[in-house]
């Protein structure tokens, strides 16, 4: 047999074990396979590749996609990644192996999860985190599962217009199909609207809210009052979070949030077209038994030492089966490891510096955009962090084009008119200024 | 061998039952406490809720295992017996004196589908 | 395998620092100038530590993990095959990893999208695939929304109901479940196949589907699949597969073939992409020609697990159309040998070929004796981490009480199936000799067997929750 690289066997090899099984070749070992499943054509794939082209085939893809100055977030920010972290998540022995099933043999995934989940606990101020979810928006589905799965009797869970359109829309899809009424929290002045809040609550039903803490047009959101309302109504609050941006704002606990959700991509995680990211769930100690996925805990071995395992584990698919609290099984370990790593060596210091230089950065493009005088401000005292909306003279394809064409990524349409810009501490004012300039002349 | 008690009333799905008047105190078999093995938490319904005969009421959890609680009889839970649930241990050192919940019955004669000791024993050995 | 005890708050020192970034502006306002109301009165706890103390420190938890690359990881259903070096270096190009998921004139993605879409389409005998979806169990989620909105848009709302076997991995009922459908369950016959007489009765007007596994997870051949897909199609259902067991069918059976016109991939296992302790994973999700309308179903927030992507569609080019037809059948000889090798030690229920895994029913002397209790399943899987292997997958599928799942993968050679096997003798050899050296196991890994019951009846869930901090 021609060898191939990732197929050990030689011809030998296959004869001695055809000859233990008692068969005569490969064919045999599908005998029990009708004819008709076989399949006996060609299978439309190119030949085989040898490593190099590969590598070249890949080489030649990326130099088709223009390689733009992101000046764009809208749940995807494009944060600095230090050079530890690919370095240590690319170590074989987290990146090749599987769910930590043998514990004995994962305590190194297991202890990175448990400090995962106490990262997530310190910057949301929850009592416990699981060990990740697919990512943000999925995140914020399941938390309108579980706040309706609480509930018991209700059936309804109220969404602010202001959260980002995907998670709205992945909401909105798990909703359709677990028969789950979905009712929208009005926008007024860019924030969620707390009496169109309370109006819903008024209309009764209500299993909980899902609200941002800083929203789709950058601003953060005073969210005071709202979980008073919903706890009245014996309804739950989920606030879904900028993960970065909470070493600086106020923790969903602060707020009086039940439930806490969001995607860690902020936390140093690379663009790369949309994933893979990682998603992450955080609650108060009484909704414990009703979170998702999976968790680790702490205990001892025979000879007490410390040790990590997977636990409460009876609310799992694998366990109850389609009683389970959610069909999850893997998540996105290694991007949890990813996070855990950046915010180890960010700590409390370097995390709020990065909010610091987004911030300066963000409001000095801001200012300088609105003296072009070729945009207006939309929202009136909205106090925005590293992305902010503006209302654009000039027609938004025009925009774009022209920072496409300059090699900027900005400039997102949020709604009919309106464009958003994003800044983070890997623009420099170099940058800034040259973008300004493009937008600047009239066009 | 698993211990079985004389004079209480025995479900299908492994739950006790002993009437006080028309409260009935529920709990779970120790047959069905061996079975799990270790329990690690006991999910209990809220007092005031309705349960229903034949119907779940909450769940018993191990490390590997999952098993819902089913209500022998139909009524209001009356009382919930938070020994158990803050220290799940109770229904493995004796699952007849840690019992789960109390239930006013809205209907008593559903006791007469429910085996005795002896069916009971019977039914365990099948 | 050292024990190494720290947690990484532990290293913690006031004022440390691990990050390199650049200076704030001095005369420019920054966070500060956000409303009080609006700011967290206290900063997180997060560590203060040195950027050589996060290395070390990751490095030496590392070092208490067994991966593919570390030895040999027969753990059934997962297909831990060999993860090529070059997928890595593919996925982390910049140009790929800078790119922003809303951008839109990126045709070099637009390729990798399509390319990967006609070659599994090519492989399993679909028409197109969506890859939003992020996992195994998400695929499915995603599969069967498609199913329903199929069944709704022909104004067939009753169908409401799914039928999943017995012997389904858990993820199926739960899916099942999370997309609104009640599950029926059709039992599993004596020889481990889906019982087509205890089906018949099942199909109506209101099952929207069935959900099947092909090899199932007995890791044998559903061979009455035709008559399956005739009985569920005829009732007005759909069928789904089950992408989990997909390894040995590679290069030999399509799905599509086999009537499905649902299903998922794993491109974590089939794809040999790595599982990275637990994901990312990428549940593309592939359909016959009549679904096609419904793939858009919005399930994740960009496009899918794009940076798994690019390592499947590495690994698929590097197959080839030659190397491919040999991929599964190299999978299920390996399966085979190691059960032939070893029926006389461990219980085989069903003695029938496999495919690319099967299960023992435990041991066939387990040592019990009078005053002793023999060795289970749990003690030979914790005794084989002692000799430098992964465990197989235990207590799974449920239909056998000792179940021992095996799957080796076409990526193992020979001598180290010899190995593995030989060290499963000695087990057995062990069990039937003194079960207490099993029960005791396993003796040389970085912990013992730790309490798993006061970690679930005492959750310590986060660093605080054990420190008097």
């Amino acid at each position: 047999m021609a060898g191939f690289h990732y197929f050990p066997h030689t011809d030998s090899d296959i004869r001695a074990m055809l000859d233990r099984i008692g068969v005569k070749s490969l064919d045999d070992l599908y005998a029990d396979v009708p004819q008709d499943c076989l399949y006996k054509g060609e299978y439309d794939l190119p030949d085989a590749m040898t490593e190099q082209q590969v590598r070249d085939f890949f080489e030649g893809l990326a130099a088709k996609n223009p390689k733009l100055k992101v000046f764009a977030g809208a749940g995807a920010y494009d944060h600095y990644t230090p050079a530890v972290i690919p370095y240590i998540t690319q170590r074989s022995e987290f990146i090749t192996a599987y769910t930590p099933y043998q514990c004995e043999i994962s305590q190194g995934t297991l202890r990175y999860i448990f400090e995962y989940q106490s990262m997530i606990c310190t910057l949301t101020g929850m009592d416990v985190s699981n060990a990740s979810m697919y990512d943000g928006p999925t995140a914020a589905a399941e938390s309108m599962r579980m706040m309706v799965a609480q509930a018991k009797k209700r059936n309804t869970v109220l969404v602010s217009n202001t959260l980002l359109p995907q998670v709205r829309g992945v909401i909105a899809t798990y909703a359709k199909y677990a028969g789950i009424t979905i009712k929208e929290i009005a926008q007024e002045n860019g924030q969620t609207s707390k009496s169109s809040l309370e109006q819903l609550i008024a209309q009764g039903d209500v299993a909980g809210a899902i609200v941002p803490s800083v929203n789709r047009f950058g601003i953060i959101e005073n969210l005071e009052g709202m979980a008073d309302a919903l706890h009245a109504d014996k309804a739950l609050l989920t606030v879904y979070c900028d993960p970065s941006a909470l070493a600086v704002v106020k923790t969903p606990a602060e707020w009086g949030a039940d439930v806490a959700v969001g995607d860690g991509q902020p936390l140093g995680i690379p663009l790369c077209y949309g994933g893979p990211y990682v998603g992450f769930m955080a609650c108060k100690q009484d909704y414990m038994r009703k979170l998702p996925g999976r968790i680790v805990g702490q205990t001892t071995d025979k000879e007490g030492r410390r040790s990590f395992v997977l636990t409460l584990q009876a609310r799992e698919q694998h366990i109850r089966r389609e009683k389970a609290t959610s069909n999850i099984c893997s998540n996105e370990s290694l991007m949890a490891l990813w996070v855990t790593v950046y915010l180890s060596l960010m700590g409390p210091e370097g995390l709020k510096q990065v909010n610091d230089l987004c911030y300066q950065r963000a409001h000095y493009l801001y200012d300088k955009l609105l003296a072009t005088r070729q945009f207006e401000p939309v929202f009136k005292d909205a106090v925005f962090l590293k992305e902010f909306v503006l209302k654009s003279k000039v027609p938004v394809a025009q925009v774009q084009k022209k920072l496409a064409d300059a090699g900027f990524f900005g400039a997102l349409e949020t709604e009919d008119g309106y464009v958003s810009f994003c800044v983070t501490e890997k623009r420099s004012y170099a940058d800034i200024d040259l973008l300004v300039e493009l937008l600047a002349i009239s066009y | 061998m698993s211990k079985i008690i004389e004079g209480l009333k025995y479900s299908d799905t492994h739950e006790w039952v002993k009437t006080e008047g028309d409260i009935a105190v529920i709990g779970v078999t120790d047959f069905a406490q061996k079975e799990m093995g270790e329990i690690t938490y006991v999910d209990c319904p809220d007092v005031d809720d309705e349960v229903e005969k034949g119907t779940e009421f909450g769940a018993l959890e191990s490390v590997k295992a999952a098993s819902d609680l089913f209500s022998p009889v139909s009524g209001t839970v009356v009382e919930v017996n938070d020994a158990v649930v803050d220290d799940p241990k109770l229904v493995n050192d004796d699952a007849f004196e840690n019992w789960i919940i109390k239930v006013q019955m809205s209907d008593a004669s559903e006791l007469d589908d429910l085996m005795d000791a002896s069916a009971y024993k019977a039914f365990i050995k099948e | 395998m050292n024990y190494y005890d720290k947690l990484i708050f532990e290293l913690s020192k006031q004022g440390r620092t691990g990050y390199s970034l650049p200076q704030t502006c001095s005369k420019c306002k920054g966070t500060e100038a956000i409303p009080a109301g609006l700011l967290r009165t206290k900063a997180p706890e997060l560590p203060q530590v040195s950027e050589v103390d996060v290395v070390r420190h990751y490095t030496n938890l590392s070092q208490m993990n067994f991966g593919v690359d570390t030895g040999f990881y027969p753990l059934g259903s997962c297909t831990m095959k060999y993860n090529p070096k070059i997928n890595e270096e593919i996925a982390a190009m910049p140009a790929f990893g800078g790119i922003h998921p809303l951008q839109k004139d990126v045709p070099g993605i637009d390729a990798v999208y399509e390319g990967l879409d006609h070659a599994l389409a090519a492989i399993t005998g679909m028409k197109h695939f969506t890859f939003k979806p992020c996992a195994g169990a998400h695929g499915e989620l995603t599969g069967l929304m498609i199913i329903r909105e199929y069944h709704m848009s022909r104004g067939d709302c009753k169908r409401t109901r799914i039928i999943v076997p017995d012997s389904a991995h858990g993820t199926n009922p739960a899916s099942a479940a999370v997309c609104g459908l009640d599950v029926v369950v059709v039992k599993s016959n004596a020889n481990g196949l889906v019982d087509v007489e205890d089906l018949k009765p099942l199909l109506d007007d209101t099952i929207a589907g069935i959900m099947m596994t092909n090899p199932n997870t007995l890791g044998l051949f559903e061979k009455d699949i035709k008559e399956i897909a005739q009985l569920v199609h005829a009732a007005g259902g759909l069928l789904y597969y089950d992408g989990a067991n997909m390894n040995p069918l590679i290069g030999t059976v399509r799905p599509g073939d086999m009537g499905f016109d649902v299903m998922h991939l794993n491109l974590h296992k089939s794809f040999s992409t790595p599982h990275g302790g637990g994901g990312p994973g990428s549940g593309p999700v592939g359909v016959c020609d009549k679904l096609v309308p419904f793939l858009g179903v919005n399930v994740s927030g960009f496009n899918g697990n794009f940076g798994v992507m690019l390592r499947a569609y590495a690994y698929i080019l590097m197959l080839g159309r030659e190397n491919v037809k040999l991929c599964g059948k190299l999978a299920t000889l390996g399966a085979n040998y190691i059960k032939e090798s070893l029926k006389d030690c461990y219980k085989l229920p069903i003695p029938t070929v496999c495919k690319h895994e099967f299960v023992f029913d435990g041991l066939i002397n387990d040592g019990a004796c009078e005053g002793k209790e023999g060795a289970a399943t749990l003690d030979v899987a914790k005794r084989l981490l002692d000799f430098g292997f992964h465990a197989p997958t235990i207590y799974f599928p449920l239909l056998f009480h000792q179940a021992i799942m095996i799957e080796p993968t076409e990526t193992e050679s020979k001598e180290t199936l010899d190995e593995f096997i030989e060290v499963m003798r000695k087990i057995a050899a062990e069990a039937a000799q003194d079960p207490d050296i099993l029960h005791n196991a396993p003796h040389n890994t970085p912990i013992s067997r730790p309490d798993e019951t006061s970690a679930a009846r005492n959750p310590i869930l986060k660093y605080w929750d054990a420190c008097d901090c």
